[in-house]
């Protein structure tokens, strides 16, 4: 029982030469019986050594959907990854063979899922769980993998590591549970980590633990995270930068002050004033109006001009490109400085 | 649509009284002869009142029995003990026509509007089964323009009223959930988690028609959540629960401002604020541990196990839910204070 204050984080270092993740110009596509849904139209992010990018979007949005391109594990079919570079320390992923992509995952980029119970195997002991990689990729013996479990699950902060190790999933709770799969996720030291909805599945006690834990991790290992999900609250936590996602793009980019400050996309502004604030009392909730866009009929134009306030004819006839605000701040929409200068009042 | 009768009764008396509640769910051990071991504690004694036209907010983590209190309130599942006076009845006591009566008067909206909704009906049969099993309640031949009337009510094109349930969206769906509670003109109804399988650009609507639904016809809410957030924008009063007890009890502003019980501040500063300029100036409460299991609680105060406060006499004394001196609001904490200069 500690009271204890949030950490800053440190300033996130940049290798030297170009970035240790980039996404560029993605375009993924679901070919279905009933038509083709574009599930990501030219997603362009980057993520440097030691900082934490978070890709924040609602459900259908393609924040997932990334995340597995780079990690290699989309399901195709009906999934077709149309056109785009994933770029790891500057090489191609894409265009590598399967076997190559397997000494990435991993050991390079790994990554956690939302549903900790789905994600193990329930008719095995997490401790074998664990060490699984360890043994197969690392070569370890059996000894020296069910050690290193052990250190693992000591390194999440699993209490009696050694006790529990022969234990299986449906035993745990389910912030122990999502520590476990943290542990499976570091057993081999990545650089990247993907965290898809980390705790949306937990309460909001564990759920604090849980993002202690990761951020905690990513400090002392020293690695790089994207964190995707759909809560703002979490976001302004723990993120340096932040990608807005809307019908399979980035909408907005900057930033974490600045964004929260002046978001400078209205799909944004929308969606921080539609959040009920703990710390805001008698607050008028205001509404996006409508729903997301079917991705098999994206709207013509901008495919947030169905529900924007700040629509106009050019809306509706011309895709708006990123506009570049300064401060590395992109948004792509037509009236992005408007946007931002009523949102900074 | 006309507001209910019994609008005009007064706005604030009580209208529901929840008498020390209590459910447990046996386990039993063994095949042939089955006998049972223990109980897991769901719902161990919950008291409250329930005012005319107030949102009464149930926050709590899974597990801590709020669901359960929804289902019995509901009659869906039968209390071990403990009286619900409605109409100066008693709820938990009624059978056949009079629990048929009573039912009338509470409905509910359920969580996962994906599951709640029957795939095989249409949204005007499933918004007129209410109808079926009560037929005094509109006419038959006037059932159709009622159900219409009602998809208005909640903003649905009445239009629609043929189409079948995978033709909406999530937050469609809890509309048309909405619209089944609202078929009987209920006085109370009881939102079990209504906006958390939703979308945050979508969750914004339904709480501004949950509202605007309130202002109209004077309902009375039951609000179940375990976001925080929500419950304190939505709710006029606040429960919190632990472990099958309400700890905390009192007015929004006496939750959120000045809560006095340790898990209420602790839950409280866990709660991620959208604004990256506070979060290193919050002061965050962590929690160890996990909540223990509802079939052992621990003795004495239930959240001693993981309270910074905990001392002896919270081991062997239960502390009640009663006024303190720290702030005249309920709280369960034989230590209770207002935390000085909370986030």
């Amino acid at each position: 029982m500690t009271n204890s204050t949030v950490q800053p984080t440190p300033a996130s270092a940049t290798p030297e030469g170009g970035h240790l993740l980039e996404v560029r110009d993605l375009y993924v596509e679901f070919r279905t019986s009933e038509g083709v849904a574009k599930v990501i139209n030219g997603v362009s992010y980057h993520l440097d050594a030691g900082e934490t990018l978070a890709v924040l979007g609602e459900s259908g949005s393609g924040k997932s959907v990334t995340a597995q391109a780079i990690m290699g594990i989309l399901d195709s079919p009906p999934a077709h990854v149309r056109s785009g570079q994933i770029l790891y320390q500057g090489h191609d992923l894409l265009t590598q063979p399967e076997e190559q992509r397997r000494q990435v995952r991993g050991k390079e980029i790994a990554m956690i899922f939302q549903d900790a119970l789905s994600a193990l195997n329930p008719v095995f002991p997490v401790g074998w769980q664990i060490s699984e990689t360890l043994r197969t990729r690392e070569g370890m013996s059996r000894a020296d993998a069910r050690r290193r479990a052990i250190e693992l699950m000591d390194l999440v902060k699993i209490p009696a590591a050694e006790r529990r190790i022969g234990d299986y999933p449906h035993q745990f709770s389910g912030g122990m549970r999502q520590r476990v799969m943290i542990a499976m996720a570091l057993a081999l030291n990545p650089k990247v980590l993907i965290a898809d909805e980390p705790t949306t599945a937990l309460d909001v006690t564990v759920q604090a633990q849980i993002m202690d834990l990761l951020a905690d991790l990513r400090r002392d290992l020293g690695m790089a995270m994207i964190l995707i999900t759909h809560d703002l609250g979490v976001v302004a936590g723990v993120a340096d930068r932040i990608a807005v996602m809307y019908a399979g793009r980035i909408v907005e980019h900057a930033d974490v002050r600045s964004l929260y400050r002046a978001p400078a996309h209205p799909y944004t502004k929308g969606l921080l004033e539609s959040i009920p604030r703990l710390d805001v009392r008698g607050q008028e909730l205001a509404t996006i109006r409508g729903l997301p866009p079917n991705l098999m009929r994206i709207p013509s134009g901008c495919p947030f001009h169905p529900r924007c306030p700040y629509v106009q004819q050019v809306c509706v006839d011309v895709v708006p490109h990123d506009l570049v605000l300064g401060d590395g701040r992109t948004s792509a929409c037509h009236f992005a400085q408007e946007v931002r200068d009523d949102s900074a009042r | 649509m006309t507001a209910p009768a019994s609008s005009t009764k007064v706005r604030g008396e009580t209208i529901l009284s929840v008498d020390n509640v209590v459910k447990h769910f046996p386990i039993s051990q063994g095949v042939l002869f089955k006998k049972q071991v223990g109980a897991v504690k769901a719902v161990d004694g919950v008291s409250f009142e329930l005012r005319r036209g107030e949102t009464l907010g149930v926050v709590g983590e899974s597990g801590c029995g709020k669901s359960t209190l929804a289902r019995l309130l509901m009659r869906l599942e039968t209390p071990t003990s403990g009286r619900a006076i409605l109409e100066g009845r008693d709820l938990f006591k009624a059978s056949g026509a009079e629990l048929r009566r009573l039912r009338r008067n509470m409905q509910m909206v359920m969580q996962d509007p994906y599951t709640s909704l029957n795939p095989r009906m249409t949204v005007g049969d499933i918004i007129g089964e209410p109808f079926e099993i009560h037929p005094d309640a509109a006419p038959r031949g006037s059932r159709r323009k009622r159900v219409q009337e009602l998809l208005d009510v909640v903003g649905l094109n009445p239009e629609h009223i043929n189409r079948y349930p995978h033709q909406f969206s999530g937050g469609q769906r809890q509309r048309i959930g909405i619209a089944r509670a609202l078929a009987l003109r209920p006085e109370i109804i009881v939102c079990d988690e209504p906006v958390s399988a939703l979308d945050v650009s979508i969750q914004a609507q339904v709480i501004n028609l949950l509202e605007q639904l309130q202002d109209e016809f004077g309902l009375s809410y039951i609000f179940i959540a375990h976001d925080l957030s929500v419950v304190r924008h939505i709710s006029d009063r606040v429960a919190v629960m632990y472990l099958g007890k309400i700890v905390e009890i009192g007015t929004e502003d006496e939750i959120y401002e000045r809560a006095t019980h340790p898990y209420t501040q602790a839950l409280l500063s866990a709660v991620p604020v959208p604004d990256p300029e506070v979060r290193h100036e919050r002061n965050i409460i962590r929690l160890t541990g996990d909540v223990p299991s509802p079939a052992d609680p621990p003795s004495g105060c239930r959240f001693r196990t993981r309270c910074w406060k905990a001392q002896e006499v919270c081991a062997t004394e239960e502390p009640l839910t009663v006024a303190r001196a720290a702030d005249p609001h309920p709280s369960a904490c034989h230590f209770a204070e207002v935390r000085p200069a909370a986030a």
